[in-house]
């Protein structure tokens, strides 16, 4: 961490968006994780995502648990709703917030304790009703917070600090969702931006639920010799599948691609999301494939990245539940309580 | 782009936008913090070193380097540069056992130094602490030059003047001949008395201007004569109503002494807009508040008289067509008498020396100004060397003093027969700044305080004589506002790229985005591929060798820089260092 805020400094000719806001007007407080965590990469990511896509800080909520990684929603678009919740839980109030108001953007941050251990269950359901949310998942394959113990999601054979190995087999976050039917399936990691802003952004406009996995070294407890979770071991073992281009509405996609080689999908306001082949055996469209694939070379020890898994016909939590447009807190009273009369007919029937 | 090479002194130099653009490269950063700290006699000694007279400069510089300042750059006004030299010359205490000593035994040669204006008396301060014997041969009766004649005194009181060209003349090594002036340098050199002979005579001639009715009048003068004459109280008093043709900063003085003389109503006259002027802008500032009237696009083309007595001044109005910032053409429009008592003529000055004969070897271009060797200062005669407003004509007197150092390494070089032309070299010291691990040996802190603005004598009360000093001095708060807004740029970036993981943490948390991490490419593409579009191509990319996991490089645009060191605080390996760069200039002796 730093001790000294970042300073605003005024007169720079930084760039604006739709809103006229710079990034400086998405800044949050001032980090208190290590120096180098690979968190704080994430949010610079988050930050420079929401604010091309030109969401006005009011219009975000942002969500976490308990952990390093949850901590990090403090630290960026100050402006934005926040609720921290109990350890793991963080997919019940997102569920909970998503389903009184559809108008806003979810934006969930946890990490791996809180995902696959303490939260598996909750992970489980908000996928399974497909909840309108993007879902970070910060992960480091340690409990930075209690010193750098084995997570869930660390690999057989990595090892910690002190050098000791990790026997047990790991969750997978992205093979779980896969199974689990979330509709939309992505890793990362937190060094490298030019692919993370584009899947965060893809990942707030999809309409369901998206799990971004994003491999975020801990810089003191798992940055080692010996580590799976690196930045340079990361970094070797890195396999881009899937490019995804965030293109905004009206702007046309100029560039060509070869037949197969791109997927656009447009999104309900008129964004497109181009999926870029960089693996020509690659189907980001079938589950079933992107499973096996993930599972092979996974066994060998690589990460495959990118936008894994996109289900185009997503229904989310709302549509299939056929909910009102309106938040709830816009409703008149007479609307969400329809008095006396309406309960008595509705008990009539029970009788 | 190559790997940038930090050991040049000249590329962290460069980053110090203020002690580059001054032309005698005055450590500010240095002596800013030095003033933080309460030391005003070291940060007046700092200034001593390479600009010689911080009192008189702390006045009356013409700050080359407020406009390079970056803090000019994060928002709408530099640091109070000059004003802060000031308050290090108000608040020292006394300096004379400080300064270098001068030795009581010489080394046998001797310096004929002509004209004592700061570019004489540099070459003096230099040289008579190696043992030179120094002697300075000044036509009036004061020494000072045209920091004397040309500056009235409440911009610049006498005392300020007397004390620091005392440094120089009164600690002994230097020999001031008061009213001699030389008339004949053919005669000097016959003399055999001295090894070499330093001009630096100024440029002393004021341009007339030849319209008709120039010869009918004595109420039409010189600018820079009638200063002259003011100085040494030949003239006390002027008309009712004055006008100025000119708007450079003689002008300014012009009308402002006209003020304090009892002129009623002052009008400086110019051909073209504003945007054209030569005065300094803070001149122009304080020549308004005093209600001097700048009429512009007014051409002079007659005095008008009546009976030997001067009315009028006749003038055209001109109107001109621009293209940005470019006159392409301009038009006649009418013509307008404006009355007046005294017209001072302000449009120039020139060097004039009809004391050197033309048989002694020292050539003249068609301009009539000496050939001087622009790093050396030597004359086509080998032991004649010329500086100041001599040497190339008009320009300020923080030039004249850096010509004065270089000429003095010159002549150190020439009486110790070595070529004149073996410079030393600038050398560069960088020391890291981390105390712990979140502690810097510098203020890194942002201050977004706004510049200071400098307190006045009242206008009722600075009219009243003309040698009380307008601008009062900083006060406490002020100085303490205005030292924090120096960004230290002199602590430095230090990169090491062995160290370097890539994790991007000195990215985002940069807060004006000048860092970025991608793959090297030449000059104008690399600049394409910066986070921040870059807004000033004059400033240098600090470019890494090769990452060693990515193999991409690490960026920096200098341009945009704040040294608040935040990359350092969140750099994990530490590859991000904080180091303070002293650039030690040498000066004769060195």
């Amino acid at each position: 961490m730093s001790f000294i805020a970042k300073p605003k400094i005024a007169n720079l000719n930084l760039p604006r968006n739709e809103l006229g806001l710079t990034r400086r007007d998405y800044d949050g407080a001032m980090s208190t994780l290590c120096a180098g965590c690979g968190h704080d990469s994430i949010t610079a990511a988050i930050i420079e995502a929401v604010w091309s896509l030109s969401i006005s800080p009011e219009q975000l909520v942002k969500l976490s648990g308990i952990g390093c990684s949850s901590k990090s929603t403090a630290y960026f678009v100050s402006g934005a709703h926040g609720f921290n919740s109990v350890h793991g839980r963080m997919p019940s109030i997102a569920s909970g917030a998503s389903a009184a108001n559809r108008q806003l953007h979810y934006l969930g941050v946890s990490g791996d304790g809180d995902t696959l251990s303490i939260g598996f269950g909750q992970l489980a359901h908000a996928i399974r009703r497909n909840v309108n949310m993007a879902y970070i998942c910060e992960n480091n394959g340690v409990y930075g917070l209690t010193k750098g113990q084995f997570s869930a999601a660390a690999d057989i054979g990595s090892k910690n600090k002190k050098g000791e190995s990790n026997q047990q087999p790991p969750i997978d976050p992205c093979l779980t969702a896969l199974t689990l039917g979330a509709t939309f399936v992505a890793r990362s990691f937190s060094g490298d931006k030019q692919q993370l802003v584009p899947l965060i952004k893809a990942a707030m406009k999809h309409p369901g639920f998206a799990l971004i996995d994003v491999l975020s070294p801990c810089v003191t407890f798992n940055d080692h010799e010996g580590s799976t979770k690196s930045y340079a071991y990361v970094r070797e073992h890195f396999e881009e599948v899937v490019h995804a281009d965030y293109v905004p509405p009206r702007a046309s996609i100029s560039v060509e691609y070869a037949e197969g080689k791109s997927m656009p999908v447009t999104m309900h306001d008129g964004t497109q999301i181009l999926l870029r082949k960089l693996n020509n055996d690659y189907d980001p469209a079938n589950r079933g494939h992107a499973l096996e694939y993930l599972r092979n070379r996974q066994a060998e020890g690589e990460y495959v990245t990118g936008l894994l898994f996109m289900d185009t016909e997503s229904r989310d939590f709302h549509t299939v539940n056929q909910t009102t447009q309106t938040p709830l807190n816009q409703l008149p009273y007479s609307v969400l309580n329809p008095g006396q009369a309406q309960l008595d007919k509705m008990l009539n029937r029970y009788r | 782009m190559d790997v940038t090479n930090t050991q040049d002194p000249n590329y962290f130099h460069r980053v110090v936008d203020c002690q580059w653009a001054c032309p005698a490269h005055t450590d500010v950063p240095e002596y800013i913090r030095l003033i933080a700290q309460g030391k005003f006699t070291d940060a007046y000694l700092v200034n001593r070193e390479s600009n010689v007279f911080p009192g008189i400069l702390g006045r009356v510089c013409d700050r080359p380097c407020e406009p390079a300042c970056r803090r000019g750059r994060v928002e709408d006004k530099p640091v109070a540069i000059c004003r802060l030299k000031r308050v290090a010359a108000d608040h020292r205490d006394e300096v004379l056992d400080l300064l270098p000593k001068i030795p009581a035994k010489k080394n046998g040669k001797r310096i004929a130094c002509i004209g004592a204006g700061p570019s004489s008396l540099t070459v003096a301060s230099d040289l008579a602490p190696l043992g030179y014997e120094v002697t300075i041969f000044e036509k009036w009766g004061q020494a000072g030059g045209l920091m004397r004649t040309n500056i009235p005194s409440f911009r610049l009181p006498a005392q300020v003047l007397d004390e620091e060209i005392g440094y120089i003349t009164e600690r002994g090594g230097v020999d001031l001949k008061l009213n001699t002036p030389v008339n004949s340098l053919k005669a000097l050199l016959a003399s055999n008395e001295f090894d070499a002979v330093f001009i630096g005579s100024g440029a002393p001639k004021g341009k007339d201007l030849k319209l008709p009715g120039r010869d009918q009048s004595d109420r039409i003068h010189i600018g820079i004569n009638w200063l002259e004459s003011v100085a040494f109280e030949h003239i006390k008093s002027i008309g009712d109503r004055v006008l100025i043709i000119g708007v450079g900063n003689t002008a300014m003085d012009c009308c402002r002494s006209s003020l304090r003389l009892g002129a009623k109503s002052v009008k400086v006259m110019a051909r073209k807009p504003r945007q054209f002027f030569k005065a300094s802008a803070w001149e122009l500032d304080d020549a308004e508040e005093e209600s001097v009237q700048i009429m512009v696009n007014h051409a002079p083309k007659a005095f008008v008289t009546s009976n030997g007595k001067l009315t009028g001044m006749l003038f055209e109005q001109m109107e001109y067509e621009m293209q940005g910032d470019r006159i392409v053409s301009e038009r006649v429009v009418g013509e307008v008498i404006i009355e007046c008592d005294d017209v001072i003529l302000a449009i120039g000055q020139e060097n004039a020396f009809p004391w050197i004969e033309a048989d002694l070897g020292i050539e003249f271009d068609r301009w009539q100004v000496p050939v001087t060797d622009k790093v050396t200062f030597q004359s086509t005669r080998k032991e004649v060397f010329f500086g100041g407003d001599a040497a190339f004509g008009p320009k300020n007197i923080i030039w004249a003093v850096e010509h004065g150092h270089q000429a003095a390494i010159s002549i150190h070089n020439y009486c110790s027969e070595k070529s004149v032309s073996d410079r030393p070299p600038a050398m560069l010291n960088l020391s890291s700044r981390k105390m712990g691990i979140h502690e810097w040996s510098y203020k890194n802190d942002f201050n977004p305080a706004e510049r200071r603005l400098m307190p006045h004598v009242s206008l009722k009360e600075r009219f009243k004589n003309i040698n009380i000093e307008v601008e009062l001095g900083f006060n406490a708060e002020q100085m303490a506002a205005e030292v924090q807004r120096c960004l230290n740029c002199d602590v430095q970036t230090v990169f090491e790229p062995k160290l370097c993981i890539e994790c991007d943490a000195c990215i985002d948390i940069c807060p004006v985005d000048c860092l970025t991490i991608t793959p090297n490419a030449d000059e104008p593409q690399l600049r394409t591929q910066l986070k921040a579009p870059p807004q000033n191509p004059n400033q240098s990319l600090y470019v890494s060798a090769p990452l060693k996991q990515t193999g991409r490089v690490m960026v920096k645009d200098e341009n945009l820089c704040v040294h608040c060191g935040l990359c350092a605080e969140r750099c994990p390996t530490f590859a991000w260092d904080m180091q303070k760069s002293k650039i030690n200039i040498a000066h004769a002796g060195a």
